[in-house]
């Protein structure tokens, strides 16, 4: 499988790859990764005319402290991240997951900004970060904003990012002895979650249970209230409605959200 | 666009469209054909090679981003004198392989794996190698070839 033609250009650095977005619209795709956008070419689900590489710029590749916060670089890959010593300290909530997606070879390309701005619903570092609280920073042409992930996450695959913004960063507070926890359920080793949760202090998200990572606020606040983990984790479904699919139905999907809840809410009270 | 590419350390350049495959380069511009295409969607690792020593999927990679970058491939393992690799060797004394569709993104990853890991176990092996498919072996002579090539004991 090949996919329909298209132009390649890179861009050696954020302006360059901004300039090229403003200049051709809707036609251009960013191309961070790939293991997203290309099979979805391959399959010819997506055809975007032209792509514009921004593995080169490393400038996006980093993780560092800055006050408060740790921030990631977006192109960062999933492999840097996972042994990354800065952010297992501060966010190893982060550190965990980047090592659990997919299997080696997709974390050596992927990267966490191509994730969140792919905004798969089954994607694991997109409900993790909205667990943190994370911040995600955009720069377009009219200069950079900063997005709260539960603003950012708007449906499926779609995110309140532009057409011509780039996804430069993400930050999170750090995470210095919250408690965290992560469990998915996949039918085989490499398989996106059926659902999966995370769970950073008092907040929990859950992966796969609508149209955008979403937030456990019936198990939070039950938590907020005192109430044992065990009770917590059985509100875990409240509200949701997740769609019956070939491999799991709806009702089959809730039980897992508060099964899985409980274990990471279990771990999250030994982690920290 | 013209791309070049050190493939085993021979340089290949030549003109391909954009749209062109890492695995298709390898194939068919620089005709190295170890490199297998097993499912074509990232899923059977089949394709595995080394971009820059790190262990990818080349069905999923363009030719383009690979260009000005390095690449190994199974032909690239063995020695000048076609001395074979100790995965290679190891592959063949713990029976790693059946049919041997598989086996050069096994090694591919293997070696990649163990580059990060050089003493794993046998359940990092198994996780290290969760990207690969074997229709063929059921895993466990695999992971026994890994541990070998590893210089450990292999405590079936
Ligand atoms: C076999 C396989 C298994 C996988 N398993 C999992 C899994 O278990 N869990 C999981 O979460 N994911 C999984 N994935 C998806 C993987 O994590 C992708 O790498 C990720 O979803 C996209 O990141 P990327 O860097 O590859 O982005 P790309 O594919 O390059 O891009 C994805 C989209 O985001 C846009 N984009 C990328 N970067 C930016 C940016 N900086 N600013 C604005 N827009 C941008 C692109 O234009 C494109 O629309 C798997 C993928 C494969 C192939
Ligand atoms: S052919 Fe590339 S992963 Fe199967
Ligand atoms: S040996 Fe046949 S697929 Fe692995």
């Amino acid at each position: 499988m090949i996919p329909a033609p298209f132009s390649y250009r890179r861009a050696a650095s954020v302006d360059e790859a901004l300039a090229v977005l403003t200049e051709h619209g809707d036609d251009a795709k960013l191309l961070a990764g790939g293991h997203s956008l290309l099979p979805l070419m391959k399959l010819r689900l997506a055809a975007p005319e032209l792509l514009v590489d921004i593995s080169p710029i490393d400038e996006l590749r980093y993780v560092r402290t800055d006050g408060d916060d740790v921030v990631i670089g977006a192109m960062s890959r999933y492999h840097d991240l996972q042994g990354d010593s800065v952010l297992r300290e501060h966010a190893p909530l982060l550190a965990h997951v980047s090592g659990v997606v997919g299997d080696q070879q997709v974390r050596h390309r992927g990267t966490i900004g191509g994730s969140i701005a792919h905004a798969d619903a089954a994607a694991d570092l997109p409900a993790a970060v909205l667990a943190c609280d994370g911040v995600l920073v955009a720069r377009g042409p009219k200069g950079e904003r900063r997005i709260p992930a539960a603003e950012f996450f708007v449906g499926p695959f779609t995110t309140s990012l532009e057409p011509d913004e780039l996804l430069t960063e993400i930050r999170v507070r750090k995470q210095d002895g919250t408690g965290w926890g992560f469990e998915k359920f996949t039918r085989r080793a490499i398989d996106w979650a059926i659902v999966g949760v995370a769970v950073a202090g008092g907040s929990v998200a859950l992966i796969n249970m609508a149209g955008t990572p979403i937030r456990a606020t019936a198990t939070e606040e039950a938590l907020a209230g005192g109430a044992s983990n065990a009770e917590a984790a059985r509100l875990a479904a409240e509200g949701t409605n997740p769609p019956d699919e070939a491999h799991a139905s709806s009702r089959y999907r809730q039980h897992l959200a508060k099964v899985l809840a409980e274990r990471a809410l279990v771990q999250a009270a030994t982690r920290g | 666009m013209r791309v070049t590419i050190e493939i085993n350390g021979r340089t290949v350049t030549d003109e391909v469209e954009d749209r062109t495959l890492l695995v298709h380069f390898v194939r068919e511009n620089a005709g190295l054909t170890a490199t297998n295409i097993g499912c074509d969607t990232t899923s059977c690792g089949a394709c595995t090679v080394l971009l820059d020593g790190e262990s990818v999927k080349s069905c999923t990679v363009l030719a383009a981003q690979a260009d000005g970058h390095k690449v190994t491939t199974l032909e690239g393992l063995s020695g000048p004198d076609g001395e074979q690799h100790p995965l290679q060797r190891s592959f063949r004394e713990q029976h790693g392989l059946q049919c041997g569709f598989c086996t050069p993104g096994m090694i591919m990853a293997s070696a990649s794996l163990l580059a990060h890991n050089p003493k794993p176990t046998r359940d990092e092996v198994r996780e290290g190698l969760e990207g690969n498919l074997c229709r063929c072996t059921g895993y466990h002579n695999i992971v026994s070839a890994v541990i070998e090539a590893s210089g450990q004991e292999v405590d079936r």
